[in-house]
């Protein structure tokens, strides 16, 4: 079986704020499912499917009552930020299983309560782990980086060109956290966090969320705005391996091949890409792993404008990405999917819209860079693809 | 000038109070499959490699090389005061490599494919951490 065009996603919407110290994860999901819903043209007794992460309460027990949902298919995976982007797949498989015709998949966060597990779970790695001063995500990602540096000769300059496309983009967004342009300069004079991550090789930390609705072809057709086709799906995790973790390599060399493999297309085919930037590390090796240039020649892929929209070789990111837009609740894969949707319905700023996009990826990456990761790609259709 | 390292002290469960009871003496142990012999890493009595439940200790070299590495400029406390440090993972002899911190080394001396060995910093409540400085010889 294969879920290529039987679902598309026919609502999507990213909460405008990106600082709501005063709202709670229950409301923000109330927003942006109103948000998603108003721009499909359906209502919320219309949904019969639901998915979103485990940081409220039970997950979806939690919010479908919250919700005042009757549904029946419900999914919560756990992959950390790259958790929607397999939801959206879940979703469009239920869908071409039968077991639900219009899912809603929502993210709400709040960047002060944590991105991570709730508090007491049993991580059987974290006391080998936790003990040697890694200060969150950064030095993690940068250990990758590091490794990265050393057996490809990549640089903290080619790094920084994924911080300056992204900014270039940015500033076309008027929702954007950062909107000034920055240059290579700019990004290697930032204050180094931990070797060889500059500050500016940080995503933005910020509250917000968003949400799509996924909906049965048959619904897709009858509704006023134009739909985005799921055309394949791919997940995997990748972790340390027995203690012989390769930091090389995310776990997108196998979502990106089971996705473009389902959905019949490769990597030469992508008009758009949304690539999880939660660090310019993350964006330069996901790129080589998902088939892009070849492993290790990320580093010069991404120089003379590779990544800036409409006419880089690759547009990426033009919403500005984690780096620069938004990355609600530590939490970036939600971000990912609605801007390869605005780019398939031609609907991003004039100054980034790729023109005649038709085929997109969202990919994710959950977790940690240099331990263990989920990772999330969805290849996406416009309607007429 | 920074301070010395903090030594936190780590989780004990009963399928790592052996390997931890073992750093108080001086002794980094490593599981090891009793069916498929491979060396398992982090310590848990289960074989990642062939899904046997029989696993075993037996004593490490203590020696290894740096495989990557990062320097923490800002630290989040206990560490905030110890900045900069070196977090790493240390590829042992035995196979596996572990995350762990270079010492007596200055930031700008560590590198890649650097020979170390690895010595213990008592936590003051059972467990010592095992921690690696530069190989001398
Ligand atoms: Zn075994």
């Amino acid at each position: 079986m294969t879920i290529r065009g039987k679902a598309h996603i026919v609502g999507a919407y990213e909460h405008p704020a990106r600082r709501l110290p005063d709202s709670t994860l229950p409301r923000i999901h109330a927003e942006v499912i109103t948000g998603a819903l108003a721009d499909a043209g359906l209502m919320l007794s219309d949904v019969d499917g639901f998915f979103c992460d485990s940081t409220v309460g039970f997950g979806p027990i939690s919010m479908v009552e919250y919700l005042g949902l009757h549904v029946g298919y419900v999914d919560s995976t756990e992959i950390g930020g790259s958790s929607y982007v397999a939801h959206v797949g879940h979703a469009a498989t239920a869908i071409a299983e039968g077991k639900c015709s219009i899912a809603l998949v929502s993210l709400a966060g709040i960047a002060t309560l944590g991105g991570g597990g709730r508090p007491g779970r049993a991580f059987p790695e974290g006391p080998f782990e936790n003990i040697w001063g890694l200060t969150g995500p950064v030095s993690n990602y940068a250990i990758a980086a590091r490794r990265h540096m050393y057996e490809f000769g990549t640089t903290s300059a080619q790094l920084a060109e994924i911080k300056v496309a992204a900014s270039l983009h940015a500033q076309h967004n008027p929702n954007a956290l950062l909107q000034d342009p920055v240059t290579v300069e700019e990004v290697l004079d930032s204050p180094m966090i931990a070797d060889p991550l500059h500050r500016f090789d940080c995503c933005v930390v910020t509250d917000g969320g968003g949400a799509v609705v996924v909906a049965r072809s048959e619904v897709a057709r009858d509704l006023a705005r134009p739909s985005v086709k799921v055309l394949g799906h791919g997940e995997a995790v990748k972790h340390t391996d027995n203690g012989r973790v390769d930091l090389t390599y995310s776990g997108a060399v196998w979502s990106g091949a089971r996705a473009f493999a389902e959905a019949g297309i490769g990597p030469a085919d992508v008009d758009y890409a949304s690539i999880y930037d939660s660090f310019t590390i993350t964006v330069l090796e996901c790129i080589e792993d998902l088939g892009f240039c070849e492993k290790g020649k990320g580093g010069t892929f991404v120089l003379d404008g590779a990544l800036v929209a409409p006419g880089g070789r690759l547009p990426f990111n033009t919403d500005g990405g984690g780096l620069c837009n938004n990355h609600p609740g530590n939490r970036g894969g939600m971000t990912k999917i609605i801007e390869a949707v605005r780019q398939l319905r031609g609907e991003t700023h004039p100054a980034v819209q790729v023109p005649d996009c038709a085929l997109a990826i969202a990919h994710g990456t959950g977790g940690s860079l240099s331990t263990r990761m989920g990772s999330a790609t969805l290849v996406l259709g416009r309607d007429d693809a | 000038m920074s301070e010395p390292l903090p030594t936190p002290v780590p989780e004990v469960t009963p399928e790592t109070a052996a390997f931890w009871s073992a750093t108080a003496d001086g002794t980094l142990l490593l599981p090891r499959c009793e069916r498929c012999d491979t060396v398992i890493w982090y310590p848990r009595s289960f074989c990642p490699a062939c899904g046997s439940l029989e696993t075993t200790w037996f004593p490490a070299s203590g020696l290894g090389s740096v495989y990557s590495f990062t320097i923490i400029r800002r630290g989040a406390a206990p560490y905030d005061r110890s900045v900069p440090y070196i977090v790493a993972y240390v590829e042992l002899a035995e196979g596996p490599r572990v995350l762990t911190n270079v010492v007596e080394c200055e930031p700008d001396e560590v590198e890649v494919g650097m020979a170390v060995e690895v010595v213990f910093h008592d936590t003051g409540e059972g467990p010592a951490l095992y921690r690696f400085r530069p190989l001398r010889r």
